[in-house]
C-alpha cells in the first residue's frame, strides 16, 4: 500500500479522509462505508442497506482504521477528519474470509437450485474473497422452509440473520411482523403469531434479502440469475411511476424489480405492481392491423389500407371523441392529441381506480388510488377525465379508442350505431361489435417512450422486448392517422416527438430527452410555465 | 465474611458484614447497623461533590471492567437532560455469584447504594435489573424498596431534602447477554436483548435515549460506604502496594475447594494465600489444576502462576488473567479440562444473541469441535481450526461475548494442550456419517 497523496486541502463543512489512498470529501457523520461508495470502492457487506436502519450485525464490513485499535464497521463508523482507511488491508480481508467462513459453515451448497444463484452477495463475495475450502466436519444446522404468506417463502438453512427483513417490516413498512426468534446459532427469522406478510409492500424483502433465504414465490425456479436481460423502465401500475428493472428471459417477461431513485420510489416497489407483468406475456394479441370487410368481419389488411380506413371514417363521422388511455405514453396521447385537433375532437380519458396503499416508512410513496402511469400527463397534454365519455354520441358517430391495457379491462357501454377505431393490444370486449378498424399497439415493455408521474416528473423508459405480433408502438400509429387527418407528420423517433411536444406543450417546456437520463425530470409547476 | 463459613480473621468485610444475619435484611434492621446514614450525608452534599469522594476513593466497576466509578459519574453533566441509573444485577457470570448474596442479605444496602448513585449522576430514577432466576434475590429487594417508598427514603421527598428518587426493581427473563451493559437497556425498554453498536455511548444516549450510568451492584454498595467514611478509609482497606486497586472485593469461590463461598478481601490480597487460608485449599487428596480466577470469561491460570498472584485489576492481569468479575472457580486435578471448556463454550454458544457473526457462529462451531475432542472423534487438525476460529472470534463483534468464548478455548489450548491431545488417536482417519436432526448426540 502506497502513501496516500499529500493531504488536499479541507473542504469547508465537510470531513475529508482517505480511503483506500484515494480521497474523499464527504458531509459530516457520513458513514465510512457510504463515504467509500464515493471513493467508488465497494467495502462488502450484508447487513447495510441505504434505505434501512444501522444494525451493524453482519460484521462483513470491518475496515482498518488507523489509530483504531480494533477493525472498525463501516457502515456504523462515521468518518472523521484525516482518517487513513483501509478497506483490502490483509487485516481487514482475513476478517472478512473469517465472516464467510461463518456464514458459509452452515449454509447449505444448493446454488444449483437456488433462485438467488447468480445474484447473491454470499456467492459473490465467496468467490472473491473466501476460503476454496471447508474445515466444517459437523452436520449442517437444518430447518424446514417456510410459507411466510403474500409472496415470500422463507428457506432459513440459507439464511445469514441480517436482519434486512425484519428491519424493513418495522422501520420501513411499519408493520413490524418479522422478528429474530432464538438466539445463538438456533436463530431464525420468526413471524409475529397469526401474522404473516400479507402487507402490500412485503415482497420487497425478497430484494433486500442478500441471499436466497426470502423467494419470490412468483419468481419460484422460473428462471436462472444470469440468464435475465434487464432493462430500465418505469411500473405502469399507478400514478406513482415507481422506476423498475423489466427483467425479460426469451422476450418473455419474467418478473419486475424496483430500481432505486431517490425522488420516487427509493428502493421499493409494492406488491401490486410487481406481481402485474403477466399480462406482458399474452399470446391472445391483437395481431394485424384490420379492417371490417363488406361482410362484416374484422380481416387482415396492410397498414396504409388500415389508417386511411380510420381516416375516412373519422372524416365522414357526425361527431368523433377521442377516447384515451392515460397508460399510453405522453408521445401517444401528445399525436393523437394532435389528430383530435385536426378534427376538433374532444380528448377524454377514463381513469381506473383502487385502494391507496402508502408505504408508512418513506415520503410520499404510495400504490397510488389513479391506476394508470400517465393520468397527469393525459391532463397536461389536454385531456379531460370522463365518467361517461360516450354520453351524447349516437348513430353515424365515431369514437378513436386508443387503448394500451387498463381500458381493456373497463365494462364501457357503447351506444348502438357509433362506430370504434381501436388502436390496442387488444379488441376490448365491448367494442368488438362496433369496432370498424383495429390497429395492434405495443405495451410498455415493447417500445420507448415516457410518463408523466402525479408529482409531474417525466420518466423515461425502455424497450425491453420486440412485439410478439405485427404491433407498433402507439406513437407512430396514431402518428399516421393524425398525418391521414392533416395533422404534421411526426418523427418516427420517441426521442423526437418527444422533443416536439416539449416545444409544443407550455407544461412540458424546457425539457429535453436526452437530458431525462433514467431517473427522470419533474415539469415546470404550473405557475411557472409561460413565466 | 466467607458466607456460608464464619469470617475468616484475614477477610475485610466491608460489604458481606452482615451476611447471614437476617435482620439486616429489615429496614429497621439495616438502620441499626448504620444503613442510610451514607445516602443521608450523600444528599446533604452537591452530586459533583460526591462524584469527586468516589473518585478520589479509587472505585472501579466491579461487574468485570474495572472503569472507575467516579470517572464514569463524572460523565453525568447537570445539563438539564433526564438521566437515568442502571444497576446491573443480572449476575450469570458462571461462577460469579456475589451480587446475590449482597441482595438475598443486604437488600438495603443496595437500594442505598442505588439512590446514591442516582443522586450522583443528577438522575431521579434508577432501575434495579434482575436476573430472573434469582427468586430470592427479587423478593428480597422489592420488600427492600417497598420499605425505604414507606419510610420516605426513596419517593418524591427522599429523605426530606425534597429531591425526588425513584428505585424500580425490573425482572430479566432469562438471558446472560442481558447483563452487557446496552442489551440490559434494550431489554429494559421491552425489546429483545440485544447488544447495541457503540458510539454512542450509554452516557450520551443510553436508556430510553437518555444519558445514563450503568453500575454494578457491588460498586453502588460500596458507594455509601464510602461516602460516609470518606476516601482515604475505603483506599487504607487495600495493600498499599497498588493504589490503582483500592478498597475490598468480593470474591465468589466454587469448584473443587475445600470451603466454597462468598469472601471479602482487601485489593492485593495474595491469591495462592486466599486459596489455601480462606478458602481452605483443594478438596482432601487432591491438587489444584486450575484456576479461573475472575468468572469464566478470562483466561485460566495454572497453580504456578497463581503462585505469586495478588488479586487486584493488575495483579491478576500479571498473572496472565482478570479480575473479572471476581468468580473464582477452581478445578482440582481430577478434573478432566477439555470436559469443561467443552462445557464453557457450550453456554456461550447458548448464550449468544445470534446478532454477529462470528458469535452466533462461531461460538456454535467451536463447542462441536470441543464436543466432538471430548467424545474421542477429533483430529489434531481440529487443534489448528479452534485457535484460528477463537481468532475470528476476538476483537471483532459488538459486544464481548464473542471473545469469553474463544478466551478459554485459547487459554485452555494452550495450558492444556497435552490433554486436548490424549483424547485424540493422530493416526485415525476419521469419516463423518452425517446424523439425522433430533438423533445428533447432545
Amino acid at each position: 500500500m502506497t502513501a496516500p497523496a499529500a493531504p488536499a486541502p479541507a473542504v469547508p463543512g465537510m470531513v475529508t479522509l482517505s480511503i483506500e489512498g484515494r480521497t474523499v470529501s464527504v458531509a459530516p457523520g457520513t458513514s465510512i462505508l457510504e463515504a467509500a461508495k464515493h471513493a467508488g470502492i465497494l467495502v462488502p457487506h450484508y447487513c447495510y442497506h441505504p434505505s434501512l436502519p444501522v444494525a451493524g450485525v453482519c460484521r462483513m464490513c470491518l475496515v482498518e482504521v488507523e489509530k483504531f485499535p480494533k477493525l472498525a464497521p463501516a457502515c456504523a463508523t462515521a468518518v472523521g477528519e484525516g482518517q487513513v482507511v483501509h478497506v483490502h488491508s490483509d487485516k481487514a480481508r482475513e476478517a472478512r474470509k473469517g465472516v464467510l467462513e461463518f456464514l458459509l459453515i452452515n449454509h447449505p451448497l444448493d446454488c444449483p437450485v437456488c433462485d438467488q444463484a447468480g445474484e447473491c452477495e454470499l456467492q459473490d463475495y465467496t468467490f472473491a474473497e473466501g476460503r476454496k475450502d471447508s474445515r466444517y466436519l459437523e452436520p449442517k444446522r437444518f430447518n424446514p422452509m417456510e410459507d411466510f404468506g403474500g409472496d415470500v417463502l422463507y428457506v432459513p438453512n440459507r439464511c445469514i440473520l441480517c436482519t434486512r427483513c425484519v428491519r424493513f417490516m418495522d422501520a420501513v413498512a411499519h408493520e413490524p411482523v418479522l422478528n429474530v426468534s432464538e438466539r445463538g446459532d438456533r436463530a431464525f427469522i420468526g413471524r409475529d403469531p397469526g401474522a404473516d406478510l400479507t402487507h402490500a409492500w412485503a415482497g420487497n424483502v425478497v430484494d433486500l434479502c442478500p441471499v436466497g433465504a426470502l423467494l419470490s414465490k412468483d419468481f419460484l425456479n422460473k428462471a436462472r440469475a444470469w440468464e435475465l436481460d434487464r432493462t430500465a423502465s418505469v411500473c405502469p401500475g399507478c400514478s406513482q411511476g415507481c422506476n423498475i428493472m423489466v427483467e425479460t428471459r426469451d422476450e418473455t417477461v419474467v418478473r419486475l424489480r424496483p430500481r432505486p431513485n431517490a425522488d420516487v420510489n427509493v428502493h421499493f416497489m409494492c406488491d401490486t405492481g410487481r406481481l402485474d407483468y403477466r399480462w406482458l406475456n399474452r399470446r391472445d394479441r391483437l395481431e394485424y392491423p384490420m379492417v371490417r370487410d363488406a361482410g362484416g368481419a374484422l380481416v387482415a389488411t396492410d397498414w396504409d389500407a388500415a389508417v386511411s380506413r380510420a381516416a375516412a371514417l373519422v372524416r365522414g363521422a357526425g361527431r368523433v371523441v377521442v377516447l384515451a388511455s392515460p397508460s399510453l405514453s405522453n408521445e401517444a396521447l401528445f399525436v393523437l392529441g394532435t389528430a383530435a385537433d385536426a378534427v376538433g375532437a374532444p380528448k377524454r380519458y377514463v381513469l381506473p381506480r383502487g385502494p391507496e396503499a402508502p408505504l408508512a416508512g418513506v415520503k410520499d410513496l404510495a400504490l397510488r388510488a389513479e391506476r394508470a402511469a400517465n393520468h397527469t400527463g393525459a391532463e397536461r397534454l389536454g385531456y379531460g377525465e370522463a365518467q361517461a365519455p360516450f354520453d351524447g354520441l349516437g348513430a353515424g358517430d365515431v369514437v378513436v379508442v386508443a387503448d394500451e391495457h387498463l381500458l381493456a379491462l373497463q365494462p364501457l357501454a357503447l351506444p348502438a350505431g357509433v362506430t370504434a377505431i381501436v388502436a390496442g393490444t387488444v379488441v376490448p370486449a365491448w367494442a368488438a361489435d362496433a369496432c370498424a378498424v383495429a390497429l395492434p399497439i405495443t405495451t410498455f415493455a415493447e417500445e420507448e417512450g415516457t410518463f408523466t408521474n402525479l408529482r409531474g416528473r417525466v420518466q423515461r423508459y425502455v424497450q425491453a422486448k420486440t412485439p410478439p405480433t405485427l404491433a407498433r408502438p402507439g406513437f407512430l400509429v396514431l402518428g399516421e392517422l393524425a398525418a391521414a387527418l392533416g395533422a404534421p407528420r411526426p418523427a418516427p423517433l420517441a426521442s423526437a416527438v418527444f422533443d416536439a411536444l416539449a416545444d409544443t406543450v407550455p407544461a412540458f417546456t424546457g425539457l429535453r430527452w436526452a437530458r431525462l437520463g433514467l431517473r427522470g425530470l419533474p415539469l415546470l409547476e404550473p405557475a411557472e410555465v409561460g413565466a | 465474611m466467607g458466607y456460608p463459613h464464619p469470617s475468616h480473621p484475614r477477610e475485610t468485610p466491608v460489604l458481606s458484614r452482615h451476611f447471614g444475619d437476617a435482620e439486616a435484611r429489615t429496614l429497621d434492621g439495616w438502620r441499626a447497623r448504620g444503613g442510610y446514614e451514607g445516602l443521608r450525608k450523600a444528599l446533604g452534599m452537591d452530586p459533583a461533590e460526591v462524584q469527586n469522594v468516589v473518585k478520589e476513593s479509587g472505585l472501579r466497576g466491579r461487574g468485570g471492567a474495572g472503569f472507575p466509578t467516579g470517572v464514569k459519574w463524572s460523565f453525568m453533566k447537570p445539563d438539564g437532560k433526564t438521566h437515568y441509573l442502571c444497576v446491573n444485577a443480572d449476575e450469570s457470570e458462571p461462577g460469579t455469584f456475589k451480587d446475590r448474596e449482597i441482595m438475598r442479605w443486604t437488600p438495603h444496602q443496595l437500594v442505598e447504594g442505588a439512590a446514591m448513585a442516582a443522586h450522583a449522576i443528577y438522575a431521579e430514577t434508577a432501575y434495579i435489573y434482575i436476573r430472573g432466576e434469582f427468586t430470592e434475590p427479587i423478593v428480597r429487594v422489592e420488600q427492600a424498596v417497598r420499605e425505604a417508598y414507606a419510610a420516605g427514603i426513596l419517593g418524591a421527598n427522599a429523605m426530606g431534602t425534597g429531591r425526588r428518587l425513584d428505585v424500580h426493581v425490573h425482572k430479566g427473563a432469562g438471558a446472560y447477554i442481558c447483563g452487557e451493559e446496552t442489551a440490559l437497556m434494550n431489554s429494559l425498554e421491552g425489546r429483545r436483548g440485544n447488544p447495541r453498536i457503540k458510539p454512542p455511548f450509554p452516557a450520551v444516549a443510553g436508556l430510553f435515549g437518555q444519558p445514563t450510568t450503568i453500575n454494578n451492584v457491588e460498586t453502588v454498595s460500596a458507594a455509601p460506604h464510602i461516602v460516609l467514611n470518606g476516601a482515604e478509609w475505603y483506599k487504607s482497606l487495600s495493600s498499599p502496594a497498588n493504589p490503582k486497586s483500592t478498597g475490598t472485593k468480593l470474591f465468589s469461590v466454587c469448584g473443587n475447594v475445600a470451603r466454597p463461598g462468598n469472601y471479602e478481601v482487601g485489593m492485593g490480597f495474595p491469591l495462592k494465600e486466599f486459596l489455601y487460608d480462606l478458602c481452605g485449599g483443594p478438596p482432601a487428596g487432591r491438587r489444584f489444576k486450575a484456576i479461573i480466577p475472575g468468572g469464566s470469561s478470562v483466561p485460566i491460570l495454572t497453580p504456578e502462576e497463581c503462585e505469586t498472584a495478588v488479586m487486584d485489576y493488575e495483579g491478576i492481569q500479571a498473572a496472565g488473567s482478570l479480575l473479572g468479575s471476581g468468580g473464582v472457580i477452581c478445578f482440582d486435578d481430577t478434573q478432566d479440562m477439555v470436559r469443561q471448556i467443552a462445557r464453557l463454550a457450550r453456554f456461550y454458544a447458548h448464550e449468544s444473541c445470534a446478532q454477529c457473526t462470528q458469535c452466533r457462529e462461531g461460538t456454535a462451531w467451536t463447542t462441536n469441535i470441543l464436543e466432538r475432542i471430548r467424545d474421542g472423534e477429533g483430529t489434531m487438525k481440529d487443534l489448528d481450526t479452534l485457535l484460528e476460529i477463537a481468532d475470528n472470534m476476538t476483537g471483532k463483534t459488538i459486544c464481548v461475548l464473542s471473545d469469553s468464548c474463544a478466551t478459554p478455548v485459547v487459554s485452555g489450548l494452550k495450558k492444556f494442550r497435552h490433554e486436548f491431545e490424549a483424547k485424540i488417536r493422530p493416526d485415525r482417519s476419521r469419516v463423518m456419517i452425517p446424523q439425522l436432526a433430533g438423533t445428533a448426540a447432545a
